[in-house]
């Protein structure tokens, strides 16, 4: 069970979205939908404390921190409920494939060692990548990177993975691989918030779409409803623009 | 005109203090790694207090002579504390060599780790990592691939820089090679040869710089 209630971030002056609440069940999947620009990745952000937030109360699992009094040892223990998976990757240059995703188990689950390197071959065979065990990001394809990324998140047995707009840097060849890999996540019925313009996998993969602009939650609704009839008028709005250009069903 | 002849006796006389120098020189350079990179971490994490005295070091020794500090440290410094009276030549350069190169490579240790790219923080911070060990395990790492070319420069430096202590009455390279010009009036073939000798040592760790960026930059090749 996660849930966010009140969650407010500024930067100086300018408030990124004000009094989010967001809530969602094991095995439940929501996808974050907007314009840029409205603080999706900041929101996402917040729930592992990659940013600070100014005002709310979140919680992962069994833990429960009141964001304004959150200390060093709470946001530790946020982060091991959560796992990232980030635009840009952001595997650990100086680590091959197999120990980025045998870091965090070595290093904060202070599993021994063989034991990692077991349970991350493992995934690494699940991400479709067994052969590149040894081989160092840079010689990696954007699309195995990614999906690297998202092994790394999966080692970590978090209650949820956050996804970071993770197919926005790709080369198009690598998208459908990444998706397809999240996919496969969701038919597991691993929990996950995945902010994304892939409308695609949104409506596929989706339980609640939740739209976001002018710095809160428009309206979340069911894929199905959210799509095909949009409550407001900014969400309109937004889908006529982000659909109409590739041939889909425009509401 | 070069007494060549003369040169060919010298080498192995001169090549008996070699020893000394490197050790002056290795013995330095590991404590100034240390303390460059303790100094490194302190300003770059901003730790109170020790910041400042990070920053009134590095000034201190990056502001003065090596020459100056190794005369404090040999000849003034046993005035202020009795105890020091005993300092040998030998101890006061490594002393002044660690510190005076200490500092220089903070700074050059310091910038490696802030130009390490903000994604690998904000990645080992997501897994649940405590600051000491994202710097322990990340940073650090990443950083002595970056910092590696200049360090290594440091430490040629540092190696033709104990030829200073000759001036605290130490025989290594330098001395000695002053001493037997002294005796023998050659000083063009004497000086030629010791300057021949440094030239040496400093290709072979050239060398051995090339080998090991090669090595440090596997993780980088596509």
């Amino acid at each position: 069970m996660i849930s966010l209630q009140g969650i407010t971030k500024r930067f100086g002056a300018h408030t990124v979205f004000r009094d989010i609440d967001l809530s969602l069940s094991q095995g439940e999947i929501i996808v974050i939908i907007g314009p840029s620009g409205t603080g999706k990745s900041t929101l996402l952000r917040c729930i592992n404390f990659l940013e600070r937030p100014d005002a709310g109360r979140l919680q992962v699992g069994d833990l429960s921190v009141d964001t304004q009094r959150a200390s060093r040892a709470d946001i530790l223990a946020l982060r091991r409920r959560t796992a990232f998976v980030f635009q840009n990757y952001g595997l650990f240059a100086n680590k091959t494939a197999l120990e980025n995703i045998s870091e965090g188990m070595i290093v904060v689950d202070k599993l021994p060692k063989a034991k990692a390197h077991a349970r991350a071959r493992e995934i690494l065979e699940r991400i479709g990548l067994a052969d590149k065990a040894d081989a160092y990001p840079a010689s990696l394809s954007g699309g195995q990177q990614q999906r690297v990324g998202i092994g790394r998140a999966m080692a970590a047995n978090a209650d949820v993975i956050l996804f970071d707009e993770p197919t926005s840097s790709l080369d198009p060849q690598w998208v459908e691989e990444v998706l397809s890999l999240m996919k496969q996540l969701a038919v597991e019925r691993q929990t996950m918030i995945v902010v994304t313009h892939e409308m695609q996998f949104a409506r596929e993969v989706a339980d609640q779409v939740v739209f976001m602009d002018d710095g809160g939650i428009v309206e979340q609704a069911p894929p199905e409803e959210l799509f095909t009839a949009p409550k407001d008028e900014r969400t309109r709005h937004f889908l006529r623009k982000i659909l109409a250009p590739t041939g889909q069903a425009v509401p | 005109m070069l007494n060549l002849e003369y040169m060919w006796g010298l080498l192995p006389v001169l090549l008996r203090y070699l020893p000394l120098t490197l050790q002056m020189a290795t013995i330095a350079m590991f404590f100034a790694l240390i303390l460059a990179c303790l100094l490194a971490v302190v300003r770059v994490s901003k730790v109170p207090f020790l910041n400042g005295f990070s920053l009134l070091f590095i000034s201190f020794f990056r502001g003065t002579p090596l020459l100056v500090q190794l005369f404090l440290f040999y000849y003034g410094l046993p005035q202020l504390i009795s105890a020091l009276i005993s300092i040998t030549g030998v101890t006061a350069a490594v002393l002044g060599l660690t510190l005076h190169f200490s500092a220089y490579m903070a700074e050059s240790i310091r910038a490696a780790i802030v130009g390490i790219d903000r994604s690998q923080t904000e990645a080992a911070l997501s897994i649940g990592m405590t600051q000491s060990q994202l710097m322990r395990r990340i940073i650090l790492p990443q950083a002595t691939r970056v910092a590696t070319p200049t360090l290594m420069n440091y430490f040629i430096d540092m190696i033709k820089a104990t030829s200073l202590a000759f001036t605290l009455g130490v025989t290594e390279l330098m001395g000695a090679t002053q001493k037997e010009a002294a005796g023998s009036f050659l000083y063009l073939e004497a000086f030629l040869l010791v300057a021949l000798i440094y030239w040496a040592i400093v290709e072979v760790l050239s060398w051995g710089q090339r080998r090991l960026e090669i090595y440090l930059n596997k993780a980088y090749q596509r």
